[in-house]
């Protein structure tokens, strides 16, 4: 059995260690409050975005464009959203698997890598074409438009033929899920329509016109479109992060809570032990004199 | 009688909900030009160019500058979904002020590398600033 002074110093590193993820767990359990907040005040603004695109393209099936189709070359763009900082559980290596394990080659992928994280554990098998990892901690609208605008281009000079998002889409504070998806060519399907009374409606009533035309409409609110949902990505990654870290950290308080009850025993049980043993060596020294 | 001249209006912006309420008229910029909605407007998505946002409620007349999203516009309802909005309140006039002498220097000393169309929104978005503060 370890000796007393060596279990007293091992539950008082566990102790301070318990502290620090506290700590943690009260820092992420407060911004998680507010990163909530913020996904759900852009859940608007999104919702009306992918509205009025999905109605454009129901309308427009045939329409020859260059956002709606894939270019000739075979290269993939993945935009992989991590976070800056670990201690997340498996927040970060969840996204990354998306990649590693899926459907998507290794040579012809182009990373473009919103967080430390994710930047680190991709960089060895792919090519990294750009890193923003500042912006994950403050993400704002402006920030998204500007690597929609990047990613944008590279798509209209050819050099990639499809855009992907890597994400952890928040579900609510407990349930995060990994999630890719396919951002160009744009894709709607007719049923995901979720709220689908809302469309009937709209459907009944008069048509709606645009100006200008379809084409360029599309034109104008592709990216517009994109980068909301580049942004979306960024403020639900957030939230995300926020809920994982928090249960990480509350799980990593209550293994700590429970090793320092063990230690606990087994210190009682050697100081318990010692003074048995110092009695009985008393005794058997009084003993020994009489 | 005056109630059935208002439609509802919603001007949302990626962070938040800007504006919200009940108004009787609504005009902007489009890339198409100028227009002024009433209630009872054919259905038209538009989208915005920059400039000056005017919003007439029944107690009077509000301003924003308005640089970058798309509307929709549909019988009682206008939704704005704007990319960038501010009030006259929200508006730095030192920086616009300066972007506007920039966008102009840009305009003026034209090479054939200048992105005149850029320079060109840069002088819209601070000439609609300006207008808005004053």
């Amino acid at each position: 059995m370890a000796s007393m002074r060596d279990i007293k110093r091992r539950k008082g590193s566990i102790q301070s260690t318990q502290q620090i993820t506290k700590a943690m767990k009260l820092v992420s359990t407060v911004k998680l409050q507010r990163a909530k907040q913020n996904a759900e005040k852009s859940g608007n603004y999104f919702h009306c975005m992918y509205d009025t695109v999905s109605s454009i393209l129901k309308r427009t099936k045939n329409l020859d464009h260059k956002y709606l189709k894939s270019g000739a070359s075979g290269k993939k763009a993945v935009i992989v959203i991590t976070s800056n900082r670990g201690l997340a559980g498996g927040y970060n290596s969840n996204v990354v698997k998306l990649i590693t394990r899926g459907e998507l080659a290794e040579e012809d992928l182009a990373v473009y890598a919103i967080g430390k994280k994710g930047k680190e554990a991709l960089q060895r098998q792919y090519e990294i074409k750009a890193d923003y990892s500042d912006i994950i901690d403050e993400p704002v609208y402006v920030d998204a438009m500007a690597i929609c605008k990047e990613v944008l281009e590279a798509f209209s000079k050819g050099e990639i033929s499809e855009i992907y998002l890597a994400y952890t889409a928040f579900k609510n504070t407990v349930v995060h899920v990994p999630t890719l998806l396919k951002l160009l060519p744009v894709e709607i399907n007719g049923e995901e329509a979720p709220e689908g009374s809302g469309e009937d409606a709209q459907s009944s009533r008069a048509p709606m016109n645009f100006e200008p035309e379809d084409e360029e409409a599309l034109n104008l609110l592709i990216p517009k479109y994109i980068t909301s949902l580049i942004y979306g990505g960024m403020i639900e990654a957030v939230a995300s992060e926020n809920g994982a870290r928090m249960q990480a950290m509350d799980s990593a308080t209550s293994n700590a809570e429970e090793m320092i009850d063990h230690l606990t025993l087994m210190y009682n049980r050697a100081r318990q032990g010692s003074i048995t043993q110092e009695l009985t060596e008393i005794i058997a020294g009084a003993n020994a004199i009489s | 009688m005056a109630d059935n001249n208002l439609f509802t209006l919603r001007i949302i912006t990626p962070d938040r909900v800007f504006y919200e309420g009940e108004a009787s008229m609504v005009e902007f910029n489009t890339t198409e030009g100028e227009i002024g909605i009433y209630k009872q407007h054919v259905p038209t998505t538009v989208i915005v160019s920059p400039g000056i946002l005017t919003i007439t409620e029944e107690g009077g007349t509000k301003e924003a500058a308005l640089h970058a999203g798309f509307a929709e516009i549909l019988q009682d309802e206008v939704v704005i979904l704007a990319e960038i909005i501010e009030w006259p309140g929200e508006i730095d006039a030192g920086r616009a002020e300066a972007a506007k002498e920039r966008a102009e220097e840009r305009l003026r000393s034209k090479t054939p590398e200048t992105d005149v169309l850029r320079a060109e929104t840069a002088l819209q978005r601070a000439l609609a600033r300006i207008h808005v503060i004053k």
